[in-house]
């Protein structure tokens, strides 16, 4: 049978999401509702950034399903039956991952609003290529916009995660 | 206003058959910017993301063919097999916005669509590809050319969805070609699709958003075959592709918009048809 997953146009349906882990249960919500809105302003995870909401500044980026993708640009009634994962969930804890780490100790970092997105689709990027050539780190982050760093110090991020990862396996 | 998902073709026909007026959404890409910044109010929906069905491929050698359900990400097809049996297609699929788009956009969405600047379009163009359409009253299969009949219009009837599509597997050169304002995540000014079947001596071009639909440009190819052959051992006359450029942008049909204008997308038109054509025999 198919689900009928009653989202509504105003009133109080209920769906759920699994978040890092968590199962989560969406109320109140408006059937327009994206990812990205739902996760910030519904779920208290606002480490996913809005800022262009059609899918061209990354900054949104989140993993569903084992792909990254723009939570901007999903649907959240869409994405029952998905697996989610934000960069609140990528360390343990609350812990700084090994991107994060090399983000700050390279500095990637400036004024801080594109790097949620950064960091998502850098883990995602090294998952799937441990061993980048810095043409596959251009690629890999064609999606993420940076207006501070002029990129620089981000792809030395992920070559220092890269070796760092290589070192110690 | 339900979010309906169903999780096989058959639930797919009997739920939109249900709900005729439903709208489908397949990677959102186009649909959620629309909702986003363009004040769209959702209609009842009918997720595509669970048909399994919808995402899988196949290949038929022995009528030299594959096929490419309307569920298959960009992603899919840029590497590995897709991409060394349908080159083409590959390259157009890269140029789609960024690694995040492609994870999530489909063919089938870039048809659902049909916007003249779709990147996989002027490949099913060039390719002659067959449509396969399920609806209420069965499946039917429609030519690429048909299927397209104006800006953002396809002829789709109600209830009815693009299954998958059927491309030929050529022995030839093939490749795409796109125009934009920057390397990455950009929507095309210009773009073409030249494929060369070397066996047959035979030369396809379609062209992308310098018209209503995307062209292809019979005429040109015919003076192009008349002129000279494209067999495999051939060789290329500079002249004659420049040629062949300019007979390509004198069929196509831009309009100025806040993307380009009309003069230069039937000059960058014209120049990547030559390129493609002088690609094809290097």
């Amino acid at each position: 049978m198919s689900i009928n997953i009653p989202v509504s146009g105003q009133s109080n349906e209920i769906y759920s999401l699994s978040v890092n882990g968590q199962v989560h249960q969406v109320k109140d919500a408006w059937i327009g509702e994206s990812l990205l809105y739902v996760l910030r302003e519904r779920l208290g995870l606002p480490g996913s950034k809005g800022a262009c909401e059609q899918g061209e500044c990354g900054s949104c980026t989140v993993i569903v399903d084992s792909k990254a993708v723009c939570s901007c640009l999903v649907m959240a009634a869409d994405a029952v039956n998905t697996e989610i994962l934000t960069v609140e969930g990528l360390g343990p804890n609350g812990a700084l991952t090994d991107v994060q780490s090399a983000f700050l100790s390279e500095g990637g970092v400036q004024c801080g609003f594109c790097t949620p997105g950064f960091i998502v689709a850098v883990h995602h990027l090294l998952e799937s290529n441990p061993s980048p050539t810095d043409d596959e780190i251009r690629e890999a982050l064609s999606g993420n916009i940076c207006r501070c760093t002029g990129y620089g110090r981000i792809l030395e991020a992920v070559r220092t995660v890269a070796d760092q990862r290589r070192t110690n396996s | 206003m339900p979010v309906l998902i169903p999780r096989s073709v058959d639930e797919l026909v009997d739920i939109f058959q249900e709900h005729p007026a439903a709208k489908l959404l397949a990677g959102g890409t186009d649909y959620m910017v629309e909702v986003n910044l363009h004040g769209r109010k959702p209609e009842t929906m009918i997720s595509l993301r669970q048909v399994k069905e919808l995402s899988e491929w196949s290949v038929r050698s022995t009528q030299r063919s594959i096929t490419i359900g309307a569920g298959l990400p960009y992603a899919d097809m840029e590497h590995g097999e897709i991409a060394r049996l349908v080159p083409a297609l590959a390259q157009a699929a890269r140029t789609v916005g960024s690694p995040q788009i492609r994870a999530a956009g489909t063919l089938g969405g870039n048809l659902g669509t049909c916007s003249p600047a779709g990147d996989s379009l002027p490949v099913l163009a060039a390719l002659n590809a067959t449509i396969h359409v399920i609806g209420p009253d069965g499946n039917r299969d429609v030519e690429f050319s048909d299927f397209m009949i104006g800006v953002k219009k396809n002829s789709l009837r109600p209830a009815e969805f693009v299954h998958s599509v059927s491309m030929p597997i050529v022995d030839g050169w093939q490749g795409y070609a796109k125009v934009g304002t920057r390397n990455a995540m950009v929507i095309s000014t210009a773009s073409a699709c030249l494929v060369r079947d070397s066996d047959e001596g035979i030369v396809s071009i379609a062209l992308g958003s310098v018209g209503p639909t995307v062209i292809r440009c019979h005429g040109a190819e015919t003076w192009l075959m008349k002129t000279m052959s494209l067999r495999a051992e051939s060789t290329l006359d500079p002249v004659v592709a420049q040629e062949f450029g300019q007979r390509v942008a004198q069929e196509s049909r831009p309009i100025d918009d806040h993307r380009s204008t009309a003069e230069y997308r039937r000059h960058a038109v014209g120049v990547l048809a030559q390129r493609l054509l002088l690609r094809s025999f290097s």
